[in-house]
């Protein structure tokens, strides 16, 4: 059988390994192998290959001989380092070995072995304890098959499955399974400005695990004492697609003036290379309009709770809208820097300066309704999440 | 001396404390009292068989501040449960929450029923409902129970063990005492997990700043770029940091000061536990030298150092001498610096010694990334670029918790942002031979000026290495959970742990430790498992090998007497306490025979660690990380023991 043939073979290449072994371990400055001798290996029992390596190596330890990582089967591990791994933390405290030859031993004498594991050889005071035995974890591990996994969980045999059942649905849920939330308002503030002063919010909420999320995103302004200028709300599905980026798809409904459009969403959101937090979406409208956005921003902390965010968002369109006062290309530019004090990382008021641009043909409609297409806001307000 | 026995059982002795302290007394078992005698010396006889343990809602009292905590018989930490191997003790426990518990015996040798993890060996305790738990001592030691029920854990749901010897015990002693160490907090378990999810680096208050840079710390704006290219954090020590907790010892905050008792010339044992939800602590007394004796409840050939590093769920037994008639600190600094645990040792109660300043906070170096920077030719200085952010001086508006105003008298003085703070060179004369000494000594020297220049290394290569390069994990599953994969991780054994590779004294390595007795298994593993250890820092994601405990169900499998190589490689750049129940492991660390043998063992960022374990306990066991909001995060698996033939 398999098991008979691999035992019979493991033999041979005890003959055929043991020299290349020693050879290896010759070239290392003052080991000292003395009696050196090929032995002749037992015959091993081909019913347990494993059990009788210790008697082989007893064998071998009788000769006077330190016993080199004997390789259990000729299917030599695939990957170098971890044919050596026997050898790295076992051959070298137990063989006399000089310790000041350790620190010169290079990678030339033996190329796949870990450096760190050198650190090792040299000389522990209590390693010499192991003498010249090559015997328990200093062995190097074989490559029998790993057994099926069961198919029964054995606690059932001890209790009711129905308890168990239960008790292992909970545990699942507990450990991965938990359901987090979070709501957060990256902008809530007050906009002092030339004309009435104004006001601003951009918020998201989720609930859901680590991979499947429920968001709702708000963001809008408008004036004191006037109407909502813009408003929005989306409802997205989201799905995390890598480390740092969450997909996001659903609906977006406007509020405000002008028509209210209902737009159905597709986007992303993440953590960009250096820490920029960015959110992309495409929004296509009930009345077949396509607008897009970008926004971005960054927290540079200037101390542990002083935090200076500069923040862009560009709104797109890829045609006139003009109900909306919308032109086509870039139609708004929001830059803001905003500077936050952490009372705790939950609450966290600030003031800064927030410069709006609309742009393009969408100025154009705004210098048509007698409107400043440009505002420079001063602002204060609070960041905040629970 | 007035020895009382204040246990039904007989197995403590304590003595009431007057004063205002005595108020605690009542909260408090008789060794965690506010100062402790010590522990009677191994009693003759022990008559443990019936224990009655209620788990119940307490409050405690920390630092004069009360919160809400879980009490084991009206008490945190838990009662000390002395037992003497050879005797089959019955532990009746009752549930008087309202919500399910259990109790896990961490580090004993159960059947797989008595093991206490719900849904894994039995179906938990129900409210206002009791299990009783029976089974025969086989070994002796220190070891330490808490619950495995949801976050129970986090409120003080956890108690030590101690088992007497059968026959005589090689570690002589004239006095012991338990210490366990913990972390507690104000905010509910659930609100700090929740916190961690939705917001990364969120009791982080060391983080780089700009003032930082500006003042020159930490690291430099090239790293700092490179770093931020890789969207990770070199601040990114400890997930939660002294910001939530308090640190305890025996359930006494820093200000209260646990005391232990001593008279000069004594040999004293120390027996530590590391009960923290998620705190690694490094621990030492300075003025003192430990003698490790005992890791995990395993006797281990003596090994003398100054500092430890204790990760959640270790334990070791130490022995110190004091001979002098003075107090002594004794300092349970978090990993991160945050705050510290502090109790004193003193030949008298109300004696106190200086409390040391809390040394700056390490930076994640790409060592911790699973870089192997001693394989570059000439690079040996890049090793100990781990000390190179706080050579610098930590970023000048770090926060750290109440604790590190307990500095007093010289040892504040000396304090700088140097990063040199608590380094004794005397220390360095009675360093014996090994690893850690050669690696403590070269980073004392570099430490004077021949690092300049040096720091640009640390950034080299990052660019073009691929962090996330799963040909060099191939059984990972890839998905969001996995943010890096190591490309080099080294065996870490020898290294002393983050922030520790330049205090300019002789800190435990796992490397030091050899069994005191043959292992009962020395025979070759039979085959050889790899183990990924992986996770998202910014998703507050962790699993193995890419799978959360919620995503799948397959466990490890293992046919019963099997002997097996387990490799665990961190793909994380933080460090995780690798427990297996129902069994020991010898950490495969070049002694052979003499292995020691653990239950759980610390893989250090970027690093792995290789052990070998016969699976003679048919059943199945939890396999986790200890730290336990990573193990409800989902790091954690079966691992399944079946008889040959069984498993097909």
């Amino acid at each position: 059988m398999i098991r008979l043939a691999s035992a019979l073979a493991a033999s041979a290449s005890l003959l055929v390994n043991q020299p290349a072994l020693a050879q290896d371990h010759s070239q290392h400055q003052g080991m000292s192998m003395p009696g050196m001798q090929m032995p002749t290996p037992p015959k091993p029992s081909a019913k347990k290959p494993v059990a009788k390596k210790p008697g082989v190596k007893k064998q071998l330890r009788r000769q006077g001989m330190p016993t080199p990582a004997l390789k259990p089967s000729p299917q030599a591990p695939t990957k170098p380092d971890e044919a050596m791994e026997g050898m790295d933390h076992s051959s070298m405290p137990g063989m006399d070995m000089a310790p000041p030859a350790s620190a010169t031993q290079s990678s030339q004498s033996m190329p796949n072995m870990d450096m760190q594991d050198h650190s090792q050889h040299g000389a522990t005071p209590q390693a010499a304890h192991a003498g010249m035995e090559m015997t328990g974890t200093a062995l190097p591990a074989g490559d029998a098959p790993a057994p099926p996994p069961p198919s029964d969980h054995y606690a059932d045999r001890l209790f009711p499955k129905a308890e168990m059942d239960r008790a292992r649905a909970k545990s699942m849920r507990e450990q991965g399974g938990r359901t987090v939330y979070q709501v957060m308002f990256n902008l809530a503030e007050y906009q002092a400005r030339a004309g009435r002063d104004g006001y601003r919010w951009d918020g998201e909420a989720f609930v859901g695990g680590d991979i499947n999320r429920f968001w709702l995103k708000s963001e809008g302004e408008g004036a004191f004492g006037d109407r909502l200028e813009s408003a929005e709300v989306q409802a997205l599905y989201s799905r995390a697609i890598g480390p740092y980026f969450d997909l996001q798809a659903g609906v977006r409904q406007d509020f405000g003036q002008g028509p209210n459009r209902t737009y159905a969403t597709v986007g992303f959101e993440g953590l960009a290379p250096y820490l920029f937090e960015v959110e992309g979406a495409l929004f296509l409208s009930n009345k077949g309009d396509l607008l897009g956005r970008l926004e971005g921003y960054y927290d540079q902390r200037i101390t542990q709770r002083l935090v200076l965010q500069p923040r862009v968002e560009l709104n797109l369109s890829a045609q006139d809208v003009p109900e909306n006062r919308l032109g086509s290309g870039l139609t708004n530019a929001e830059l803001g820097l905003r500077l936050r004090y952490e009372i705790t990382r939950q609450f966290a008021p600030y003031i800064g300066v927030s410069y709006d641009a609309k742009t393009g043909r969408t100025a154009d409609f705004a210098r048509a309704d007698g409107e400043d297409p440009t505002t420079t806001s001063f602002v204060a307000g609070v960041r905040l999440w629970f | 001396m007035d020895f009382t026995n204040l246990d039904r059982r007989g197995l403590l002795r304590g003595i009431g404390f007057a004063g205002g302290t005595a108020a605690f007394a009542a909260w408090m078992p008789a060794w965690a009292q506010p100062v402790s005698q010590g522990l009677a010396a191994p009693l003759p006889t022990v008559s443990g068989t019936d224990i009655t343990l209620r788990i119940a809602h307490h409050t405690v009292v920390i630092d004069g501040r009360r919160s809400a905590a879980i009490g084991v018989n009206g008490t945190v930490p838990a009662p000390l449960i002395r037992l003497r191997e050879g005797q089959m003790v019955r532990l009746n426990v009752i549930n008087d929450l309202d919500k399910d518990s259990s109790i896990h015996w961490h580090g004993l040798l159960v059947p797989p029923q008595m093991d206490g993890v719900p849904g894994v060996s039995f179906p938990g305790i129900k409210p206002r409902s009791s299990y009783l738990y029976e089974f025969p001592i086989r070994q002796n030691g220190t070891y330490w129970y808490h619950s495995h029920s949801g976050f129970q854990e986090q409120l003080g749901h956890y108690g030590p063990i101690v088992i007497d010897p059968a026959g005589t015990d090689p570690v002589q002693f004239d006095r012991e005492h338990v210490i366990v160490l913990s972390d507690h907090s104000p905010i509910s378990p659930e609100a700090i997990f929740r916190r961690m999810k939705v917001d990364a680096g969120h009791f982080n208050y060391q983080r780089q700043t700009l003032a930082g840079l500006l003042a020159g710390r930490d690291q430099r704006l090239k790293d700092r770029l490179d770093w931020g290219a890789m969207r990770m954090d070199p601040t990114d020590i400890s997930d939660t940091t002294g910001a939530a907790y308090t640190y305890l010892v025996n359930g006494h905050g820093p200000k209260d000061n646990w005391t232990a008792l001593f008279s000069p010339g004594q040999r004293v044992r120390l027996r530590f536990v590391n009960a923290s939800a998620m705190t690694t602590f490094n621990v030492r007394i300075p003025g003192l030298r430990f003698t490790i004796v005992q890791a995990d409840g395993q006797n281990v050939m003596p090994v003398e150092i100054d500092e430890f590093q204790i990760g959640v769920a270790e334990t070791y037994d130490a022995i110190v001498t004091p001979t002098e008639d003075k107090a002594f600190t004794l300092v349970g600094e978090a990993i991160d610096r945050s705050g510290m645990a502090r109790a004193t040792l003193a030949p008298r109660a109300g004696m106190t010694a200086p409390v040391p300043p809390l040394r700056p906070r390490p930076i994640a170096t790409m060592k911790d990334m699973g870089m192997d920077m001693s394989g570059m030719q000439g690079m040996e200085g890049m090793d100990m670029s781990a000390g190179m952010g706080s050579t610098r001086g930590v970023d000048p508006t770090a926060e750290q918790n109440a604790s590190g105003k307990l500095a007093t008298g010289v040892a504040a003085a000396v304090a700088s942002q140097t990063g040199m703070a608590g380094m004794d060179h005397s220390n360095m004369q009675g360093m014996p031979g090994d690893s850690g000494t050669k690696q403590g000594m070269d980073h004392s020297a570099m430490g004077h000026g021949a690092m300049a220049g040096d720091q640009s290394m640390t950034g080299m290569d990052m660019g073009s290495m691929n962090m996330r390069d799963f040909s060099k994990a191939p059984q990972v599953k890839r998905g969001p959970g996995v943010q890096t994969i190591s490309p080099m991780p080294m065996d870490r054994t020898g290294d002393p742990g983050q922030g520790l590779e330049d205090v300019g004294h002789k800190v435990l390595v796992y490397k030091d430790l050899m069994a005191l007795d043959r292992n009962p298994d020395v025979r070759a593993p039979s085959r050889s498992i790899d183990i990924h250890l992986t996770g998202n820092m910014e998703r507050f994601m962790w699993s193995f090998d890419g799978e959360k405990m919620s995503d799948v169900h397959e466990p490890i499998p293992f046919i019963e007497g099997e002997r097996v190589r387990v490799n665990l490689i961190n793909d994380t750049m933080m460090g995780h306490p690798i427990h297996i129940h129902g069994h020991f492991f010898e950490l495969v660390t070049g002694h052979g025979d003499h292995a020691p043998r653990k239950h759980t063992v610390i893989v250090q960022p970027g690093g792995k660690v290789t052990w070998d374990f016969t699976a003679d306990a048919v059943g199945d066991w939890a396999f986790h990380c200890h730290l336990l909001y990573h193990m409800e995060a989902g790091m954690m698996r079966i691992v399944s023991v079946r008889p040959k033939g069984e498993a097909q």
